[in-house]
């Protein structure tokens, strides 16, 4: 199986692929793609330079336009959607139709693949993006069963990238607008979820508040690690029970599951966190190259290595997993 | 069939789990009393709950038809398992009614036969609409997300297609695999016992510090607040609106459907009509925030408005 790396970075992207990344995604520096944060990604020089990097090392590099094209700005879309082509991109990362129509009719020879951004969830829908636009690959939404994935794999005319470590959406990707109610942008419009530009934190006797717009994301007492307030990570009170409303503050972790996701079929491996540091991206990146590489029985020590580079060093397997429900 | 009047008025499918006797006597008094042209019928939220609406559908929607409203069938939003994709399929192949997709396995399977396009498919822009025309959609309701700016440049764009908006009820924010309602009562989805039937207009979500937030409605995420176009009705049809959803709250929707139909028709001003919206739907602040480009939450009143435009 190949592994997808993240690179929000120049550095980031040279440290993935000198660390054996299969290919590396990564996005322009705008509202083009879904983690349009400040200080993050390329320009048009930046990718041509990386691109051409990562060819000399055989490693592959996708690029991410997978937000919504805003009404009336199409051309924001279209011409990175040609610049990314221009500087080589092995594939581009989709999630908009009128998008996916534009570079399918006038690039019908570049690849294109599915972003989880387009909520392809099943097999019908799957199907009915690599009829309309010729897709050769789809990222999978993080609300699929190993069970699902192996069911829809056998009837999909494309390949299958799945989530398997880092950052992990509760929501189905694409279809979540609860970032932009309360701050006004939305990873749809904007490429961004519950934005720095918008969290506050603040002491509130010995306790230290985090929000985001104008509400209330999270408490923490003295003592407690604050966490970043992400909107659907955070406490909440509902009926008068006081916790985590959605998912607890943990990152995506089915490493231990490789076997059966090989057996289900998928093609790719990806790993969340172009936010992430250029030492962040460097590790994880061996680490799991030397655990895709290694026979099952010896995978343990390299697992647990890889544990202990999670977000606060809790973990789930999401939706991966039946109970998560 | 009575003449649907234009713009017309959409009664959106009901997204909290109603007993069926509610759901049941609900319909028909909204085809007895209120002035919509068109309701859309479905499960859309959870595929666990299909059964509990079944029994009553046919006398539904006969009911309905009789009262001159067009019914459109609605498919489920998110659709993972085996069943669920059959089901969405088979609606398709078998329904003598306009569908409306709320998926890409409803778009995929609805290849040009007639449709309409679910606020909860991502059409975003004038291409994607035009797109979605050529595969046989006929009316598209546009994202609540969307501002106002948007949806002048995709209608203005698209002539062919007729579009509606989100005018009123608690906006669809989120959906997922887990079901965070079900989990707040100790219990998850393969157990549920149709717990979110116990709160027929959502269970409200609210920050430690006691500020009302979200609303959990099963696997669905909904808005605290509802939005209320009452006040940009004009500029939407000047736009080229062609229809204004009215999604169901708990609430008295023969009255909330008077009021948009009033202030369609010129026979009431917005500011009074919001006034009373505000009486007969008492649950949740009102908001008009995406439209006016701000956080979804947001109320922009109308000596704003007049400012701003």
């Amino acid at each position: 199986m190949e592994l997808i790396c993240p690179a929000g970075t120049p550095a980031a992207f040279h440290e993935a692929v000198d660390a054996g990344a299969d290919a590396v995604y990564c996005g322009f520096r705008d509202e083009t793609n879904a983690r349009n944060f400040p200080g993050l990604n390329f320009s048009r020089e930046e990718l041509k330079e990386a691109i051409a990097y990562a060819k000399t090392k055989g490693c592959e590099t996708f690029v991410a336009l997978n937000t919504f094209m805003r009404a009336g700005a199409e051309e924001i879309w279209y011409r990175g959607a040609a610049d990314a082509i221009a500087c080589g991109a092995d594939a581009l990362i989709l999630a908009d139709f009128g998008l996916m129509a534009h570079v399918a009719e006038k690039y019908p020879d570049q690849r294109l693949h599915v972003s989880v951004q387009a909520s392809a969830s099943n097999p019908d829908a799957i199907n009915f993006l690599v009829d309309t636009f010729n897709a050769k690959r789809v990222v999978l939404p993080r609300t699929l069963t190993i069970a699902d994935i192996a069911r829809i794999g056998k009837s999909i005319r494309c390949e299958m990238e799945v989530f398997v470590f880092g950052g992990l959406c509760v929501m189905a990707e694409g279809r979540c607008s609860l970032s932009s109610y309360a701050t006004g942008k939305s990873p749809n419009m904007n490429g961004v979820c519950s934005p720095a530009s918008h969290v506050h934190y603040r002491k509130h006797g010995r306790d230290l508040v985090s929000e985001l717009g104008e509400f209330t994301i999270n408490r923490f007492p003295e003592g407690e690690a604050a966490g970043y307030p992400t909107l659907c990570k955070g406490r909440f009170d509902i009926a008068d029970a006081k916790g985590y409303a959605f998912e607890d503050p943990v990152s995506l972790d089915v490493m231990g599951e490789l076997e059966a996701l090989k057996a289900a079929g998928v093609s790719a491996l990806k790993i969340e966190g172009r936010q992430r540091g250029k030492a962040y991206v460097a590790e994880v990146v061996k680490v799991m190259k030397a655990a895709v590489n290694s026979p099952p029985e010896r995978r343990g020590a390299l697992l647990a290595r890889l544990h202990s580079m999670s977000e606060g060093q809790k973990t789930t397997s999401g939706a991966y997993e039946k109970r998560w429900r | 069939m009575t003449e649907t009047k234009c713009p017309s008025l959409t009664l959106g499918p009901v997204y909290y789990l109603w007993d069926a006797a509610k759901w049941r006597d609900f319909h028909f008094r909204m085809a007895d009393e209120a002035p919509v042209d068109r309701v859309l019928i479905g499960e859309t939220v959870c595929s666990k709950r299909q059964h509990f609406i079944e029994p009553h559908l046919a006398e539904v929607v006969e009911r309905l038809e009789e009262a001159g409203k067009e019914v459109v069938f609605s498919t489920l939003s998110l659709v993972t398992l085996a069943r669920e994709s059959k089901q969405v399929r088979e609606m398709a192949e078998a329904s003598d009614h306009m569908l409306e997709a709320n998926d890409l396995s409803a778009l995929a399977v609805l290849k040009h036969k007639p449709h309409t396009i679910s606020p909860l498919i991502n059409v975003y822009n004038a291409p994607t609409a035009r797109l979605l025309a050529n595969r046989g959609a006929k009316t598209i309701c546009l994202p609540p997300e969307l501002p106002f700016s948007s949806v002048k440049e995709i209608v203005a764009h698209c002539p062919e297609i007729d579009f509606e908006v989100f005018a009123f009820g608690r906006m669809p924010l989120a959906i997922s695999a887990r079901c965070a309602h079900a989990r707040s009562k100790g219990r998850i989805k393969d157990n549920c016992q149709f717990v979110c039937g116990e709160e027929p207009d959502g269970l409200p979500v609210k920050t430690l510090d006691r500020q009302s937030f979200l609303t959990l409605n099963g696997v669905q995420t909904v808005s605290h607040a509802c939005q209320s176009l009452l006040g940009e009705l004009d500029d939407l049809v000047a736009a080229g609106i062609h229809s204004f959803r009215l999604s169901p709250q708990d609430c008295d929707m023969v009255e909330v459907a008077k009021l948009y139909r009033a202030v369609l028709d010129g026979e009431m001003g917005a500011d009074e009509a919001i006034a009373d919206l505000q009486k007969i739907y008492p649950a949740a602040p009102l908001s008009n925030g995406f439209h006016h480009a701000r956080e979804g939450a947001a109320w922009v009143a109308r000596a704003r408005n007049l400012q701003a435009s």
